[in-house]
């Protein structure tokens, strides 16, 4: 693992009315390392996601992203269409629903190309061959490329969505619960997926999820999160199987046993 | 001559016609971006052209000479009564000759002649914002200008080459302006986006329901939207016109009778007399007569 984080966040703080959303929250991320944020509804795993993705403006606090020149950009700072170009091509978000971000009356070829356009490819048949080539990635039939996403089913659409997210080879990816409302079966072959995805193309991620489970077999560190502070962190082996604050504690052991 | 008792020169109050003035200066000064103007209620209803009208009231001048075509057409209805509008309230001269006019108004064509230095054509626009059906928030289109982000622009296109083999927006086709600007050519068919790239003449267009300013300078770069492998084509019927024998013109279809009988014309119909009076006739032109 490279010396250097990929992202760095020191002493964000969010309130929102007399709610702390965020509480003096430090995050480090380092490339092609998957963090995990868990914790309980409204802990502040997803302002959290917000706050470092950009897409939300901290009270206090600082995130810096090191850009692929090697020099350290304040997202905070940055100018607008500096930041909106950094979503499109080195950094991609994934949704719990993909409905939120899967354009649903393009079609999933249309969907996979979009951002390869946004980033100025002009070449029809070069753009096809990337969708095809990221939809048989994702474990969806080539065949379908034409077909409305409306057509699919809910776990085809996140994988459809994460097809349309990695297409231009982002560094680093935001992930909102991408398991979220999957059945059972349908979420391990996601799992397994994403895993294979991720090691493959080593990305980075920031995968924000209330499901230990999932963290367990996605995450190699996890922050566990509790009223907007973060209560512990480490390794997700060691947080999960050696839980030293209460709460974690509470987490761990409200888990069933299947 | 004058214009009317109780108005003034060409309808709209000098004040009025600096606001607009105004807006075209910097519509030129800024080719293809969208300048807000505050649109009058004019003596016709949104959707006949009222965005033209105002920008032809404010740019005219006595010694002009003004051309309203509607469909390439100097005598249907809404060409008609604009054109009698500007005789009447500002006492300008009028012709069908593209050649002789120094202003023309037109609705869904540029004409067949080419246009020169010195000419000025006003398009009448419906709808002056190109990304509408694909972003419904007027906030972030703008936002989507200013940062020059059209990718979504080549999604459509993407999908009509995925469904029908081919781009398949024939008017209204999406242009660049300048390398800059993504802008709506107003619903001229496609055939006719050629003639808009570097053309001698000033071209401005104006939008009087969405309140919209636009313009193209004499000699600025017009570029159709396309892809690399499905380069843009300009479609026009593979028909000769009836009267005049053109076979390079834009086509109307006209049905002639109940038996499936029809005729191809020109749809610029100063460009067909022109032609039948220097002797060109179609294998219909008889039957005209």
């Amino acid at each position: 693992m490279a010396d250097e984080t990929l992202l760095s966040a020191r002493g964000l703080c969010l309130r929102f009315g007399a709610v702390d959303a965020l509480a003096d929250v430090d995050a480090d991320l380092w490339p092609g390392e998957v963090l995990a944020v868990v914790g309980e509804s409204g802990s502040g795993k997803s302002t959290l996601l917000n706050v470092l993705s950009g897409r939300a403006a901290p009270d206090a606090g600082v995130v810096w992203y090191r850009d692929p020149a090697g020099a350290l950009r304040d997202v905070h700072a940055m100018p607008q269409p500096a930041l909106r170009a950094l979503h499109r091509s080195d950094w991609g978000f994934v949704h719990q629903n993909p409905r939120d971000n899967l354009r649903m009356s393009v079609s999933a070829g249309g969907n996979v190309g979009e951002r390869l356009m946004a980033q100025g490819a002009r070449h029809y048949g070069d753009i096809r061959a990337g969708a095809i080539d990221w939809l048989r990635q994702v474990e969806i039939d080539p065949a379908r490329i034409d077909d409305m996403p409306r057509h699919f089913s809910g776990g085809m659409l996140q994988r459809l969505q994460i097809a349309r997210t990695l297409v231009t080879h982002p560094r680093l990816v935001f992930m909102d619960e991408p398991t979220g409302g999957l059945d059972v079966s349908v979420q391990a072959r996601l799992l397994d997926l994403i895993r294979g995805l991720v090691a493959r193309l080593n990305i980075a991620a920031v995968l924000v999820t209330h499901d230990l489970a999932v963290a367990r077999l996605l995450a190699h560190r996890i922050m566990v999160m509790q009223r907007g502070r973060v209560v512990e962190s480490g390794l997700t082996d060691q947080v999960l199987d050696d839980p030293r604050h209460p709460y974690t504690q509470l987490l761990v052991s409200s888990v069933l046993q299947a | 001559m004058d214009g009317i008792e109780g108005y003034n020169f060409a309808y709209l109050d000098e004040q009025t016609k600096r606001m607009i003035r105004r807006a075209i200066l910097k519509a030129v000064a800024i080719p293809g971006h969208q300048v807000p103007f505050g649109s009058r209620e004019m003596p016709l209803p949104y959707g006949w052209g009222t965005g033209g009208i105002q920008v032809t009231a404010a740019v005219l001048g006595p010694d002009d000479t003004l051309k309203v075509i509607d469909q390439g057409a100097d005598d249907t209805t809404n060409a008609v009564s604009i054109r009698r509008f500007f005789s009447r309230t500002a006492g300008v001269s009028t012709t069908t000759h593209t050649a002789e006019a120094t202003v023309i108004q037109t609705r869904h064509r540029i004409p067949e002649r080419t246009l020169r230095e010195g000419q000025i054509i006003v398009y009448q626009v419906p709808q002056p914002e190109p990304l509408w059906k694909l972003e419904p928030s007027r906030a972030e289109t703008t936002r989507m200008h200013a940062l020059a982000e059209y990718g979504l622009m080549h999604v459509r296109l993407y999908e009509d080459i995925t469904r029908f083999g081919h781009v398949a927006i024939s008017y209204d086709y999406p242009v660049m302006v300048n390398g800059r600007y993504l802008m709506s050519p107003s619903p001229i068919p496609a055939f006719d986006n050629p003639k808009m790239h570097r053309m001698p003449a000033l071209q401005l267009f104006g939008a009087g329901r969405e309140k919209r300013i636009y313009a193209i300078p004499p000699h600025t770069e017009v570029r159709s939207l396309d892809f690399e492998d499905h380069p843009f084509r300009a479609t026009r019927a593979p028909h000769v016109c009836g009267l005049c024998g053109a076979d390079d013109s834009y086509l109307d279809e006209v049905v002639t009778d109940d038996r499936g009988g029809r005729l191809f014309v020109c749809s610029d119909t100063d460009h067909c007399e022109t032609r039948r009076a220097a002797g060109h006739g179609g294998v219909n032109a008889l039957a005209a007569e």
